[in-house]
């Protein structure tokens, strides 16, 4: 993985950056290795970098000034939330600053009446729903990562979570933002009304990666809670019938609340993790969660029985208090680092994919299996098509890294090529960033690089992350796209 | 034409009204850009060409079941699914399903420098690159011109009934609207219409505090008479059953109660849904005769100025609009007007510096030259 070459005059500048630094933040700057070292990567483990320096501001006028200096000076800037990223979005310059926003930690406003709660970026994101949980509401996307990950972080990655088939991702939930452009300059986009004026900035602010500004204050949207929830556990003998189920369930205009499909390997090895009971003789699960109502869920809990029953389902299984339904979830929840016990290391990959072109592949899955020689258990968010393979491998033995990294790209790949997409809701960042090609033209990317250059002229923030090839936007503006292609194909990619 | 020169971008021209008017020297019409290309009800995605009538994507989703969950008004007639896009308006079920910008997926388009690119996907899930459908979603033609659409279609309601409170003040309905969506009631819609201000064909009598239910006649069943037992003290109680409740909430999507009278402007004005009746007074104590109801919760005011619509009027009232939001947050767009007013009157919101900037510099990377529907959303954007 190549990131952009460290500027020699910069690391030259690196006392005079600190001294600027120390003045916008006097408390907040972290020289010494032993400190920045607890920042040099993010949940995509398999890279690091030791950045120049971290900053930690604890006010938006810091902030602001924080950028000031590092756009004057020409110094890049990584911004870091909880550094939960699995795509590698946090993943430090040798010559860039960390923009650590964990001090801008308060909730700002609750407000019942417009259903709504403004904070700052460092608030957790499960902290949110526990603020609002004595009045019976809650914040809807819940990533798996929600009792660390902040919501600053949310908003860059634009998080998803089980569910948010129903409830949808961040970028459903978000309201209002106060950002910090690279320059320093403070802009508000959207409030507590419910649409934004003028052009969607709030739209492309969520999802950026950190790469148009940094987000110094947030309002979400709250929701009540519902008042009944169920779970059905459903086993299939096959991948295909579990399938056709989930299409048949939207077929009939269900919209479940989550709907998690997990294969055989992730089936034992989340069974093995933490013994909640799921059927062991089954090739795949299902678990579909309905809420709302008793007498909506009962209803709907009946009519899923029965589609399932009818595809061919093996085995089904209702939730019948709370605790059993939390056990039913607590299988799927603990996947991962079920699937971590069978293996020193693991990838997550995270491509969506029409959900008819599931079986399809699945099936080219076992393929590369063989091919590349190492195994893979699949767990996946079946309604929206987004899936979750987790490839085994032990960094310890010479050549399983590149295969592990050669065998994510190969099914990244195959999800472009069945009309999918490189990433459901882990971002690109650094870990997609070089298959980005397989989805977009030349062109595609070069309209959503002068998009950044609009944000950030001199590309100093998160550089090195989501576009292959670093452009200068000059050049950009230059660049005549013909069918697709610039005209300068040969430019070195990184 | 000449390297250079200026496009206004047409498409059915249902919302040609809305917006500054375009002053270029060619127009260029895509309405000839129509057809669904591809509907996949189970993976509930629809491409389409953006020139294809509301109408008729309507009408081929009604048959499978699924519907467009932001229910796109029709202002003058359907329009197109461009048309949509481009204005971004959503209906009464902004509340619960989003706006028209959580539903579009995915696009291709041709940029103001003449370049073709697409964008998002065609699948309901993805964050690979800048979410530009979004960006696109609300730019009235001014980025990009867009030659095809991939958008989230999702189930029709099974079942639609409505529960209407006679006789409550704005005040006390906003209030109402606000508990009644801070419970588990689950409405899909909540609207208010003063004792002036009645939909044709649906019998309110006095002022209307309107929710609709939607979902599995069982569901629907239980939270309506829950609901209603709940409000019995607040005022008379109607209930609209599924005919009734269809017709009623297309009458408040398409702004029917202020269709007729076209010579008068017609404002939008969003606002935190809890002050909707506290803007709304504010306004309306300085522009006697002005005419307004209430949708999203309180969230979105529809107000129909007093008087004629000419450039002095209109300033003048736009000058009350704009100060009474200032102090709620939100914004205030004229959605009806001649185009002199158009001209003549900030028809968006006038942002704030830095954000203007912004705006205009998204503009010019896309368009640089200023040939896409020019001064349409703002005089130099």
């Amino acid at each position: 993985m190549k990131m952009p070459a460290p500027d020699p005059s910069i690391l030259a500048r690196r006392g005079e950056v600190l001294a600027r630094l120390r003045e916008a933040v006097p408390d907040g700057v972290i020289e010494d290795e032993a400190s920045r070292r607890a920042y040099e990567q993010d949940a995509l483990t398999a890279y690091r970098q030791m950045p120049m320096l971290v900053v930690l501001p604890s006010s938006t006028r810091e902030v602001a000034a924080v950028l000031r200096i590092c756009s004057a000076l020409g110094v890049k800037v990584v911004p870091r939330g909880a550094g939960t990223s699995l795509s590698g979005g946090a993943l430090p310059l040798a010559d860039g600053v960390v923009v650590g926003l964990a001090r801008l930690s308060k909730i700002l406003d609750v407000d019942y009446d417009n259903r709504t709660v403004t904070c700052q970026p460092g608030v957790t994101n499960l902290s949110i729903s526990k603020a609002v949980d004595a009045r019976g509401f809650y914040y809807a996307p819940d990533p798996s990562s929600q009792i660390a990950c902040t919501i600053g972080g949310n908003i860059a990655e634009n998080s998803g979570g089980v569910h948010c088939l129903k409830y949808g991702l961040t970028t459903n939930n978000v309201l209002g933002v106060e950002i910090v452009t690279i320059e320093g300059e403070i802009v508000r986009i959207g409030g507590k009304h419910l649409d934004a004026e003028g052009y969607d900035l709030l739209g492309i602010l969520t999802g950026s990666e950190g790469l148009l500004g940094i987000v110094t204050e947030v309002t979400v949207r709250i929701l009540p809670k519902a008042e009944t929830a169920r779970a059905l556990l459903i086993g299939f003998a096959s991948n295909e019938t579990a399938g056709a189920t989930v299409a048949a369930i939207i077929g009939a205009g269900i919209i479940p609340a989550g709907m998690e499909m997990m294969d055989k390997p992730a089936i034992h090895a989340a069974e093995a993790f933490v013994n909640v009971g799921y059927p062991l003789d089954v090739e795949a699960l299902l678990i579909v969660e309905l809420d709302g109502p008793a007498a909506e869920v009962d209803h709907l809990c009946a009519q899923v029985t029965a589609l399932a029953r009818e595809q061919g389902a093996v085995s089904s299984r209702m939730s019948s208090s709370e605790p059993e339904r939390l056990a039913f979830w607590a299988g799927r929840k603990a996947a991962f680092p079920a699937v971590g016990r069978l293996s020193p290391d693991y990838f997550c990959m995270d491509g969506t994919i029409p959900r008819k072109a599931l079986p399809a592949v699945l099936a080219r899955l076992k393929d590369f299996e063989s091919e590349f020689g190492l195994r893979v258990a699949n767990v996946f968010h079946a309604g929206d098509g987004n899936l979750h393979p987790l490839i085994l491998f032990d960094s310890n033995q010479p050549g399983e890294l590149e295969r592990a990294e050669a065998f994510g790209a190969a099914i990244l790949r195959l999800c472009v090529q069945v009309g999918g997409v490189l990433t459901g809701e882990h971002g690109v960042g650094v870990e997609k960033r070089d298959l980005m090609s397989e989805q977009f033209t030349e062109g595609d990317l070069a309209h959503q690089e002068r998009l950044k250059c609009a944000f950030d002229p001199a590309g100093l923030l998160n550089p090195g992350k989501v576009f292959p090839i670093l452009h200068r936007c000059a050049e950009l503006g230059r660049l005549h796209v013909h069918q697709g292609k610039l005209a300068f194909p040969d430019i070195p990619r990184f | 034409m000449n390297a250079g020169e200026a496009l206004d971008v047409v498409g059915a021209g249902t919302r040609r009204g809305v917006g500054r008017p375009v002053d270029a020297p060619h127009v260029l019409d895509v309405s000839a850009l129509r057809g669904v290309v591809d509907y996949e009800p189970e993976e509930l995605i629809l491409t389409a060409l953006p020139g294809t009538s509301l109408a008729e994507i309507e009408s081929l989703l009604d048959a499978r079941k699924q519907c467009l969950a932001f229910e796109p008004p029709h202002l003058t007639g359907s329009g197109t699914l461009g048309g949509a896009v481009s204005t971004g308006l959503s209906g009464p079920r902004r509340l619960k399903a989003g706006a028209v910008r959580d539903h579009v997926l995915g696009f291709s388009a041709a940029s103001g420098r003449g370049e073709l690119f697409k964008a998002g996907g065609k699948v309901v899930k993805n964050v690979t690159g800048y979410d530009l459908p979004k960006l696109i979603t609300g730019s009235y033609g001014t980025l990009a011109v867009l030659t095809e659409l991939t958008i989230k279609v999702l189930p029709a309601q099974e079942d639609t009934r409505t529960l209407i409170v006679g006789g409550q003040t704005a005040g006390d309905a906003v209030r109402t609207m606000a508990n009644v969506l801070q419970s588990t009631a689950d409405v899909s819609a909540a609207c208010y219409l003063p004792r002036d201000i009645s939909v044709p064909g649906t019998a309110t009598h006095g002022a209307a505090t309107a929710f609709r239910f939607e979902g599995v006649t069982p569901s629907v069943e239980f939270r309506l008479s829950r609901l209603r037992h709940q409000l019995a003290s607040a005022g008379s109680i109607a209930i609209l059953d599924l005919e009734g409740s269809l017709h009623f909430w297309r009458a408040i999507r398409d702004v029917v109660p202020f269709a007729e009278d076209s010579a008068r402007c017609l404002w939008r004005i969003s606002v935190p849904p809890a002050r909707g009746a506290e803007v709304l007074a504010k306004i309306q104590t300085s522009l006697p005769g002005s005419r307004a109801f209430l949708d999203w919760g309180g969230g979105l005011i529809w107000l129909q100025s007093p008087g004629e619509a000419d450039v002095a009027g209109t300033l003048a009232c736009e000058q009350k609009i704009r100060s009474a939001v200032a102090q709620s947050g939100g914004h205030a767009t004229l959605v009806r007007a001649p185009a002199d007013v158009r001209r003549n009157v900030s028809v968006f919101q006038p942002q704030a510096t830095a954000l203007a900037a912004l705006s205009k510099r998204v503009k010019l990377q896309f368009d640089p030259k200023r040939v896409l529907n020019p001064g349409r959303m703002y005089a130099d954007v």
